[in-house]
């Protein structure tokens, strides 16, 4: 338990009491300040900066760093949306959009399962990046990434689609990463009690 | 008086100008480089090898930027401003002596412009002038900050004049000459006035900051309260001339103090290297420069160190404290030079 401090009646024992007294002549004449002050900056002139050359040098994220999403296709190259509306609906900051569609017979190539989505829209504006869109897929087929979604000029450019969204099949997204010991024991039983 | 002659102090004049230019230019990048180091940061580094073409882009940017005109300003006198201010603060190099002299086939050449005998004088009066361009241009732009920046330039460097002058009267009493190149070579080997004067220096220093609108002194121009202050309604390359000749003027004021107190070319053991006398006039100029960048450092140093004067403690410094510390100065100074007379 914290002591209030009898002298100030201060909690954090750091304030201190207002003294009105009359400045010194060395303090009135300010110069004995102004060369501490130098000395203060000239140290910190020769003090390493803390600047990251962010393009070339990267801040080190962390093993399971929340970035841009992925909407994963299955091993024969089939997209893995159902359009079940679970993620936009789980999303918190109701950044996800999505109209559904049916599948034809000639497209049982593109897509694993009997519906689809046709449009699948993440406004990167909104995002939290919270991850619960992942957690709530039945499909697993989205994932957050450790990409970061990069900067742009126009607020319109922040609305991803399918185009940016989905993998592409030359260049498969690899979200294993993310999937630690930790992390996967956490999934396998949702029925946690925080998950009820 | 042959041709020359003529030849010679034209190129010379040329070359200190272009030097001028190119340290002002340089000294843009380096205030930003300095910023940065002492905030921690790198400052710019994307243009060249460590930023060495940023004054460059900077440059250009001005360039191109579009030509504004606020539609009730006074055509003529919002054009002479800034040329006024660029074209004052180039004129004070013609007299400060950049280096001994250069023996070239049994002629001496001097390495200064002009050795007028009354270099100090005039140093002075150019400064004086120096106020009229800030004040055109921000009387002509027509604009309410423009016109309290001005007149605050306006009142701030005429009553730091006074002291400025103040603090080098001791000096002239001291050395008995008005030619900047005399108190020079008075000042031979390490017999620097600072020694002599360091009241009259911190003084001088102080004035020095205050008549080049520099921080802590730059209420003509503070970003917060006057959004620039006298340039205000400037944009492209006029704007780019007030802020270059803020920097020529930091430039020269160094050199200004560099001569005056911390012996210009003079340097410690200059007898004992045995040198020849071009050389150790080559190796002088080298030091000269060295001492004068010193100062354009210790004015950026400054800046990032000290918070703005509010305007009254601006005065009461100027008029209460400087005026008469420096009248005491040149008292003391007086005396003194009585006593060692008398002796």
């Amino acid at each position: 338990m914290t002591t209030i401090n009898q002298n100030t009646g201060s909690l954090s024992g750091r304030s201190r009491v207002v003294s009105n007294k009359e400045m010194t002549f060395a303090e009135r004449i300010y110069l004995p300040a102004i060369v501490k002050g130098f000395g203060i900056t000239i140290g910190h002139f020769f003090k390493k900066s803390a600047t990251i050359q962010y393009p070339e040098v990267k801040r080190p994220i962390a093993e399971i760093y929340r970035g841009k999403h992925v909407l994963k296709r299955d091993d024969e190259g089939r997209e893995r949306c159902t359009a079940c509306g679970l993620c936009a609906l789980s999303c918190p900051a109701e950044a996800i959009t999505m109209i559904a569609a049916e599948r034809k017979e000639e497209e049982m190539h593109l897509y694993r399962e009997e519906k689809y989505a046709t449009v699948y829209e993440i406004n990167m504006l909104r995002c939290i990046f919270c991850g619960l869109c992942e957690e709530a897929c039945p499909k697993e087929a989205i994932f957050l990434t450790n990409e970061i979604v990069p900067s742009d000029l126009h607020r319109s450019d922040f609305i991803y689609g399918k185009d940016r969204l989905v993998e592409p099949l030359g260049k498969r997204v690899d979200v294993t990463h993310r999937q630690t010991a930790k992390v996967l024991a956490f999934k396998k039983d949702k029925n946690q009690s925080h998950n009820s | 008086m042959d041709g020359n002659y003529i030849l010679y102090k034209l190129i010379l004049a040329s070359v200190i100008l272009l030097i001028s230019l190119l340290v002002a230019m340089y000294s843009t990048l380096i205030e930003r480089k300095v910023a940065g180091y002492f905030q921690d940061r790198l400052g710019p580094n994307r243009a060249g090898i460590g930023g060495i073409f940023q004054p460059l882009a900077d440059g250009l940017k001005l360039f191109f930027k579009e030509e504004f005109m606020p539609g009730s300003a006074d055509k003529f006198l919002y054009i002479l401003g800034p040329s006024l201010t660029m074209m004052i603060a180039l004129l004070t190099s013609a007299v400060i002596p950049w280096g001994n002299t250069l023996l070239i086939n049994g002629t001496e050449y001097s390495l200064q412009v002009a050795d007028i005998n009354v270099g100090v004088l005039y140093v002075f009066a150019i400064l004086s002038i120096g106020v009229y361009g800030i004040m055109i241009g921000g009387w002509a732009s027509n604009n309410k900050y423009a016109l309290i920046g001005a007149v605050r330039a306006a009142s701030q460097m005429i009553s730091y004049e006074l002291a400025m002058s103040m603090s080098i009267i001791a000096i002239v009493m001291m050395s008995g000459t008005l030619s900047l190149k005399d108190i020079v070579d008075q000042q031979h080997g390490m017999n620097w006035n600072i020694w002599y004067q360091p009241f009259g220096f911190l003084i001088f220093i102080i004035c020095a900051f205050a008549e080049c609108n520099r921080s802590p002194f730059d209420l003509p121009e503070c970003e917060t309260e006057l959004i620039g202050g006298y340039h205000t309604e400037y944009s492209s390359m006029k704007l780019g001339f007030y802020l270059f000749a803020e920097y020529i003027n930091m430039f020269i004021s160094s050199a200004m103090i560099a001569t005056l107190f911390f012996g210009g070319y003079n340097f410690p053991f200059m007898d004992d290297l045995n040198l020849s006398h071009n050389a150790l006039t080559i190796l002088g100029s080298l030091v000269f420069f060295a001492k004068i960048m010193f100062f354009v450092f210790f004015f950026m140093w400054v800046r990032w160190t000290l918070p703005r004067f509010r305007y009254d403690q601006l005065m009461r410094l100027g008029w209460k404290t400087l005026l008469p510390l420096a009248i005491v100065n040149i008292l003391v100074t007086g005396f003194v030079i009585m006593i060692k007379n008398h002796l």
